[in-house]
């Protein structure tokens, strides 16, 4: 497997993981009535999911320092 | 501080800011060194998403229905990470196609339709109305209010208003020159604005900064924190509903309202369908499209921008929620409107400047949006609705033009103006009667329409144009019955009854309320059914229709793009070929001279070829030049053009029989020729043998005479010098000098006979002969022969034989050929004969067998053949002349008879001939 390849799985996994965190049933188990922090739980949850969306989003998008493509390289990505 | 005047100056001098950085922005372009090449430029390129609905609407959202705002940034963020899956897939088909607009996109991928291409525009600009709209009302309310400084409004009205007198008209106006300025400066086959991205860019910074300065001001300056300001909302949800009431349920009822996802018409399947289109949203609005795809300046940036845009809308978002809970807090009567939080709020608390800056952000986020929207729908008016319809009218109007691109150049122009003045309109007639929220959604919902053309477009090839055609037709007719015609009823051109009571009362009818189902709010309710009649006629028609030789190229080339996209967009479709004065002149028609001169430079460059030895454009070039022409006026409008000026189109399938009927007839051919070289070679080689056959005959024919000569001679010369020779001896030596003359004789007449009979001069005397006698008279002729060497011959002769028709002496000459011939290989004293005769009613067969060496049989063909003598390396030279047995066939064979021999090597030989025993059939067979 490519190194993109390899990344565009992680990501697609990463969406899937999202679209699971974001939505109905598990959005219901802290659609509740208490704060945390001060924060009410369920926006704490969101905001909490989001950046560690982003975060992971942001190390599977991560190149390692790597040489220039070679130019016989002409398959697409 | 804030009069008018001011108010006036900041907003014009933004913009005039705007102008500047654009400028510079194009400058360094043309000068090749490009500030927006980088993945942050890009990313915050792409928060043009965040509009003054983002800055204005979503506190007004989360006060009227708590947290489903956030749906409109999660869902976006959901898509960046499939950045690229679909994104990256999307921008290199544009990039391969020369794509500019989501349009011609899709109009591209289904045959290059022209049908579909005006069809998405109109429902993009549709869509788009309101949007637009909604940013004019923003900038127009912003100014209001802030112009009222320190006093806070609680109600204006627009219509109080004149135009003349409203500076979102003149703001509208000069967003209409910026566009005009930064958007169509010029054709350009890539349609790329480098200055336009920078502003944008530049305006995604100010929004940003002016909507967190406010949320910090509100969060940490006017509370104390988050936790504070959560904690004096719950106390003031209680002390509101306090009447009667209980504290701890109240508190549970500002959860309800703001806090959870519950109540206020906004369900989890609400929730989800937000987050489906505003998925959508992100790819599929005109503007997303113009900034993500086509103002792409390299792939490898959405490796960043996919997470830098979540991390901005993120960030654009955190403090939404408190400003809504302080403006609650702050206007606890309601007489404010929350979609105006965001400004009131300094403004209450008399902060000048953030008052200011936020009035800027506002606007940046509502100018941004405009003038990109405006430009991309611009290229899609002009691509796709007006330049298909140009290019109908009749050809001699056209004819007369010789540079279309200025043209072109004024249509856009025309279409950003009128899309505007049209948005104006919109904001002047309906403004008043909605949220920011909800006529952005109501654009969201239009735009998702693309969905299921698009994306089916590029994973799937059996999507056809038709299918393609009925989706978006079926959706954009959802959409207008459940949300553009409500919308209507709340400005009073249609009834109230359409949305309480159904068209003409029919329950089952109501827009908000379709065939009955319930349990969604109205913006979800459309999404449902317009998705679901779209998807269900794109699939379906898609199933059950035909598509065109051209629908299946371009959904390979579409959906295989990264199998195809190697040979960068190399020729495909096109196999004709084009005059190139023909191809050059159109191309500038639309480009004008100088780009049609570099682009055409450039392919040259990259081929290495010379333009002079050029008349003729081949169909690379072709396609080459319809790219071009794509970007500039739409990929179904080049299509038509180029097709104007190519000689043939794709290959028909009566082409292809006819090559493959010339391919076969040049195998053929050369295989003729293969035979006819074969045979030449064959008959030189057999030239070859004759003349080498022709050398040995001379000389074998030369020894054959001078042996006789020579005894004759030294016979004679004994018979001369010694005259006392007894007469016995003398009587000898002539007997020996007459039979080497005879033998002479025999020679000369053998070479004669076979020179007439090659010239076919021998007179032939037919008459009834008795083959019996013709053997007793070769027999006699050959007497000494045969007793010389001591043969014996028997005789097998049948009684009587019947008489045949033929030349008597020429058959002895046969039959004496045969016997001397036997007696040649016969050994002396042990050699014999036989002579057998044989008959019946057609033929005579005369055999003669011998007892000699035999003949092989590989030799046994050959020696009926002229100058053919058998050599036997033991014995040496051969006797004879080699013709003999030749001459014998050809008499044989004017005979009308046949010849053979039978042999085998140390076992003797037979000799057999036959011939017809009637003249009848000696002439007639």
């Amino acid at each position: 497997m490519t190194p993109k390849a390899r990344k565009n799985k992680r990501l697609v996994g990463l969406f899937l993981l999202g679209s699971v965190l974001f939505n109905y049933p598990l959005l219901s188990l802290f659609n509740l009535k208490t704060s945390i922090f001060g924060v009410p739980l369920l926006i704490f949850y969101i905001f909490a999911g989001w950046v560690v969306l982003i975060l992971l989003a942001a190390m599977a998008t991560r190149t390692r320092e790597q040489p220039p493509p070679k130019p016989i390289d002409k398959t697409g990505p | 501080m804030l009069e008018t005047g001011v108010i006036l100056f900041v907003s014009f001098a933004y913009i005039g800011l705007l102008f500047a950085i654009a400028h510079y922005g194009d400058k360094r372009a043309d000068a090749g060194r490009s500030i927006i090449s980088n993945p942050y430029i890009y990313a915050l390129s792409l928060a043009v998403y965040c509009t003054a609905w983002t800055f204005y609407g979503s506190v007004g959202l989360a006060v009227d229905s708590g947290l489903g705002f956030l749906t409109i940034y999660i869902g976006p963020t959901l898509m960046a990470l499939l950045g690229w899956s679909v994104w990256q897939k999307i921008i290199r088909i544009s990039k391969v196609h020369r794509i500019t607009s989501i349009a011609d996109f899709i109009a591209s991928r289904y045959g290059k339709s022209t049908t579909l291409g005006g069809l998405a525009t109109n429902i993009a600009v549709i869509g788009a109305i309101p949007y637009i709209a909604l940013q004019l009302k923003a900038i127009s309310t912003g100014f209001l209010l802030i112009t009222q400084y320190p006093k806070v409004s609680v109600s204006f009205s627009f219509s109080d208003v004149p135009i003349m007198y409203d500076p979102a008209f003149y703001i509208a106006l000069l967003l209409a020159v910026f566009a005009i300025l930064f958007g169509t400066r010029h054709l350009d086959a890539t349609e790329r604005h480098e200055g336009l991205v920078a502003a944008i860019a530049f305006e995604s910074i100010v929004k940003l900064a002016a909507f967190l300065t406010v949320g910090i001001f509100v969060t940490y300056f006017i509370h104390n924190g988050l936790g504070d300001l959560f904690q004096k909302a719950a106390t003031f949800a209680g002390t509101q509903n306090a009447p009667g009431g209980e504290s701890g349920s109240n508190v549970a009822l500002f959860f309800d309202k703001y806090l959870t996802i519950k109540g206020q018409g906004f369900s989890y399947t609400d929730w989800s369908i937000y987050l489906l289109i505003s998925m959508l949203a992100i790819v599929f609005l005109p503007r997303q499209f113009q900034i993500a795809v086509v103002e792409n300046v390299n792939e490898e940036h959405l490796n960043k921008a996919i997470w830098l845009f979540p991390l901005y809308l993120l960030a654009i978002n955190i403090f939404v929620l408190p400003v809504a809970l302080s403006g609650v807090l702050h206007f606890p009567d309601g007489g404010v409107d929350a979609d105006t939080f965001v400004l009131t709020l300094p403004m209450a608390e008399r902060q000048q400047l953030i008052a200011l800056f936020v009035y800027l952000g506002g606007m940046s986020a509502a100018t941004g949006m405009v003038i990109v929207e405006t430009i991309a729908l611009s290229t899609m008016i002009c691509n796709d609705l007006v330049m298909p319809v140009l290019l109908r009218l009749p050809i001699e109007e056209m004819g007369l033009r010789q540079d279309y691109s200025g043209l072109l150049l004024t249509i856009r122009r025309c279409s950003i103006v009128l899309v505007l003045l049209l948005g104006y309109a919109y904001f002047r007639t309906f403004g008043e009667f909605y949220a920011l929220v909800s006529m952005g959604l109501v654009s969201f919902v239009a735009v998702a329409q693309f969905a299921p053309a698009l994306l089916g477009g590029i994973f799937w090839k059996g999507g056809s144009r038709s299918g393609a055609v009925c989706g978006l037709l079926a959706g954009f007719g959802v959409w207008t019955y459940t949300l553009f015609l409500p919308s209507l009823v709340a400005a009073g051109i249609i009834s109230e009854n359409f949305v309480t009571h159904g068209p003409f009362g029919i329950a089952l009818l109501k827009p908000f309320e379709l065939f009955g189902l319930q349990g969604f709010n109205r913006i979800s309710h459309a999404v449902f059914w317009s998705l679901l009649v779209n998807i269900g006629a794109y699939i379906s028609v898609s199933i059950f229709s035909r598509p065109r030789a051209i629908e299946h190229t371009q959904a390979a080339l579409f959906v295989d793009v990264f199998r195809y996209s190697g040979e960068a967009g190399e020729s495909h479709f096109w196999r004709g070929t084009a005059h190139l004065p023909d191809l050059k002149s159109l191309l500038i028609r639309f480009l004008g001279r100088r780009r049609t001169d570099e682009a055409l430079a450039d392919y040259a460059d990259k081929r290495k070829l010379s333009w002079n030895y050029l008349v003729t454009a081949d169909a690379n070039l072709v396609s080459y030049a319809e790219r071009l022409l794509a970007g500039a006026i739409g990929s179904a409008s080049a299509r038509v053009m180029v097709a104007s000026v190519v000689k043939e189109e794709s290959l028909g399938i009566e082409e292809v029989l006819n090559i493959l009927d010339e391919t076969r007839q040049v195998i053929a051919y050369s295989r003729e020729l293969e035979k006819a070289t074969a045979e030449l070679q064959e008959a030189n080689r057999r030239l070859k043998d004759l003349d080498r056959l022709k050398d040995e005959f001379i000389s074998t024919v030369t020894h054959e005479l001078r042996t006789p000569l020579t005894s004759v001679r030294s016979l004679a010369e004994i018979l001369n010098t010694n005259p006392e020779i007894g007469a016995d001896q003398h009587k000898s030596f002539t007997g020996i000098i007459i039979k080497e003359s005879e033998r002479l004789t025999r020679l000369i007449n053998q070479v004669l006979d076979y020179e007439k009979i090659k010239s076919a001069q021998m007179d032939w005397v037919i008459i009834a002969t008795d083959i019996k006698e013709v053997i007793q008279d070769a027999v006699a002729s050959t007497h000494q022969l045969v007793e010389d060497k001591n043969i014996t011959i028997e005789y097998e002769l049948t009684a009587n034989p019947p008489l045949i028709s033929g030349d008597r002496d020429r058959l002895v000459q046969v039959m004496v050929n045969l016997i001397s011939n036997a007696v040649k290989f016969c050994d002396s004293d042990r050699g014999k004969i036989t002579i057998r005769l044989t008959a019946n009613d057609q033929q005579v067969q005369v055999d003669v067998q011998d007892n000699g060496i035999g003949i092989r049989t590989r030799d046994q063909d050959k020696i009926f053949e002229k100058f053919q003598q058998i050599k036997d390396p033991a014995r040496g030279r051969p006797y004879g002349t080699g013709i003999g047995l030749t001459i014998s066939r050809r008499i044989i064979d004017f005979h009308h008879g046949k010849i053979w021999v039978k042999s085998k090597p140390g076992k003797g030989s037979t000799f057999s001939f036959t011939l017809p025993t009637s003249r009848e059939t000696a002439l007639t067979s």
